[in-house]
């Protein structure tokens, strides 16, 4: 996605040989490439060479795999599948269970789905539809912006700057007009899943929003114009000629979003409070797998604490791939085929 | 989409009557809310990148750039360490990762196109992408800090590393897909051996875009913390050795963040803004270098 935004790549470099141009030099390179690489052993040896590096893609998803499967047994075998439901964590007495894990780390994705989503649709259908087209570039680019910059500056920004806006305007003001929701409720801390949430929703939009514009780019021209031509407005066009047709797509970089916000580390990490609770309010402080790992692995002493921690990584670890995988087949449905308009 | 014919029909009061003021405002409406939205995705971007500088630029001076930290509480002190450990780790990782992930490229752009096993690898790449980092962690942790004895450098460029292969094998299969088969024919007819046409006319041909490729790969690993909590570990002092543990710039400054000093909270935006520039400017470099042309036949 990110290359994309960089632009196309040139060819650089040697280009065919055109008729008048092969010149004493050119037969002398020509000369050294066919000597230096005579031997059918070399070639053998380079194929071997990189099939050798391929499969090194496969054997390191097999390392992850065998690494988080061996690790975890000693707590799969002490809890079993119990260990998702139960909701203590108490390292003190060696009971381990990761609902609270669990429900933080599926709350806060799915607030930051609710806020990405409606965000990053209306950034792709202004790039792709509505922009200038001078703008398009520069637009495209810096919403990419966004996703290079690191999780950790993320979460350092939180904390200082998004925290205590929360905590002094956004919280007050929910907990007056929408506290009867009960999901506004308690002392405004500022750090919780709500915070947690908000910049997950900010990590997430350009990984939404670029696909989204992909999509919607694969989407033929003639049905804009088709629909034009009906007499229709702008946005009766893009609903009907350009969304409809490309929603499959949407969807898929929804839930590769939802794949992104649920592995996500440090920013939630540093802001939504690191509590083992589930509370329903939105203002209290929570945990997610993620973030159970990163504070606890280094300090778990203990055979099972730590075997307990691998075991909330596996199924971190099936839970996205499966996320991925269903992100990907859903994309696929809509661009296979269609080559990319290529603006932006 | 072959469904879509039907479908556009079904509003059928589009044509003949003139545009009525409910549909014209709507269309505004949306209008307005789309350009809301990029101000909204905006206005983060900007918050970000104008609190780095605002609050980075008055803590970044020479102690910064080359003394290591003092104890909690105390002024001054910098972050040398951490940055010459990021770079560090970042070396071992790109020994690691760059060969591999250009080797596996090379071989689903020029072997493995169409077969079974490429394929495989192809899914398995885009999987690996989508792992999250911390799960990386963990199996570094468990392949090289459990049978090392401690956490090290090693270990982090490890995880580094395996974030990185992903990428690279992706674009650079890319890459070198966009070269015409032409060319590698022309060689062949010239005598020239298979693994010969790859590396000095299939890959050279590429060069500028697998070099943005291990580039943003580089940049997308550079930020990492949480490989590296408990791999490379952090470390208040210098240290250049493979198998002690290592301070990241990253880490730093997570570690300076959720502290109650603000002396540390003032060094975590200059370390901030560092990492941010370093990863612009390499970035940036390298697309400039690549796009002038200048890596054109580098030999």
């Amino acid at each position: 996605m990110a290359n994309r935004a960089l632009g196309a790549p040139r060819l650089t470099g040697p280009q065919p040989v055109s008729g008048q141009g092969v010149t004493a030099s050119t037969e002398a390179t020509v000369q050294s490439l066919i000597s230096a690489g005579d031997s059918r052993h070399a070639d053998t040896a380079f194929f071997y060479a990189m099939v050798a590096c391929g499969f090194s893609v496969l054997a390191i998803v097999g390392l992850i795999v065998y690494e988080l499967v061996t690790k975890s047994s000693l707590s799969w075998h002490a809890f079993g599948l119990k260990f998702f439901f139960r909701s203590e964590w108490d390292p003190v007495n060696d009971q381990y269970g990761a609902l609270p894990f669990v429900y933080g780390t599926i709350v806060s994705s799915i607030l930051a789905l609710i806020i990405a989503v409606p965000l990053a649709v209306g950034v792709a259908v202004y790039i792709t539809e509505m922009s200038p087209r001078w703008l398009r570039g520069a637009l495209a680019f810096t919403t990419e912006l966004l996703a290079a910059i690191p999780s950790v500056i993320y979460g350092l920004w939180a904390i200082f700057v998004l925290v205590p806006l929360l905590r002094q305007y956004l919280q007050p003001w929910l907990a007056k007009y929408f506290g009867w929701t009960t999901l506004f409720e308690g002392p405004p801390y500022g750090i919780g899943m709500l915070a947690a949430g908000i910049i997950l929703a900010i990590m997430v939009v350009p990984i939404i929003s670029s696909i989204t514009r992909e999509v919607m780019t694969a989407v033929p021209q003639q049905q804009r114009e088709a629909v034009l031509a009906l007499g229709a407005t702008r946005w009766e066009m893009i609903r009907t000629g350009v969304l409809r047709n490309a929603r499959a797509g949407i969807m898929g970089g929804v839930i590769l979003g939802l794949g992104r916000a649920l592995g996500e580390t440090m920013a939630v990490t540093m802001v939504i409070g690191n509590r083992p609770e589930i509370a329903k309010s939105l203002f209290a402080p929570g945990y997610t797998m993620a973030s159970v790992i990163a504070n606890e692995f280094s300090e778990a002493t203990g055979d099972l604490y730590l075997s307990a921690l691998v075991e909330v990584g596996l199924a971190l670890f099936i839970v996205t791939i499966l996320v991925n995988i269903l992100a990907q087949c859903l994309v696929w449905t809509v661009t296979r085929g269609t080559p990319a308009r290529g603006n932006a | 989409m072959p469904d879509t014919t039907a479908k556009i029909m079904l509003p059928a009061d589009f044509s003949d009557k003139p545009i009525s003021i409910t549909r014209r405002s709507l269309n505004a409406l949306v209008t307005f809310a789309a350009i809301g939205s990029v101000a909204l995705v905006l206005l983060p971007l900007a918050a970000v990148f104008g609190y780095l500088i605002y609050k980075g630029i008055g803590s970044i001076n020479l102690a910064f750039l080359t003394q290591i930290p003092k104890p909690p509480g105390e002024a001054g002190g910098g972050m040398a360490n951490a940055i010459a450990g990021s770079v560090y780790i970042l070396m071992i990782a790109s020994v690691f990762g760059v060969p591999l992930g250009i080797g596996a490229g090379i071989y689903l752009s020029e072997y493995g196109r169409g077969t079974r096993f490429g394929n495989l690898i192809r899914f398995t790449a885009d999987v690996l992408n989508g792992v999250p980092s911390i799960i990386v962690g963990i199996v570094a942790y468990g392949l090289v800090v459990l049978s090392q004895g401690h956490f090290s450098a090693l270990a982090g460029g490890v995880a580094l590393a395996i974030m990185m292969v992903p990428t690279i094998t992706r674009t650079t299969e890319e890459m070198l897909l966009l070269v015409p088969q032409i060319v590698r024919e022309a060689a062949y007819g010239l005598g020239v051996s298979r693994w010969r046409t790859t590396l000095s006319i299939t890959l050279r041909t590429a060069t500028s875009g697998v070099i943005t490729g291990v580039m943003l790969a580089f940049a997308r690993v550079a930020g990492e913390t949480a490989p590296l909590l408990f791999t490379a570990f952090g470390n208040q002092y210098w240290n250049w050795k493979m198998n002690q543990p290592t301070a990241a710039l990253s880490l730093q400054i997570f570690t300076y963040a959720i502290s109650p000093f603000d002396e540390w909270h003032k060094q975590a935006w200059a370390g901030a803004l560092i990492l941010i520039v370093l990863i612009v400017a390499s970035v940036g470099a390298v697309r400039f270098v690549a796009s002038r042309g200048m890596l054109k036949g580098a030999n």
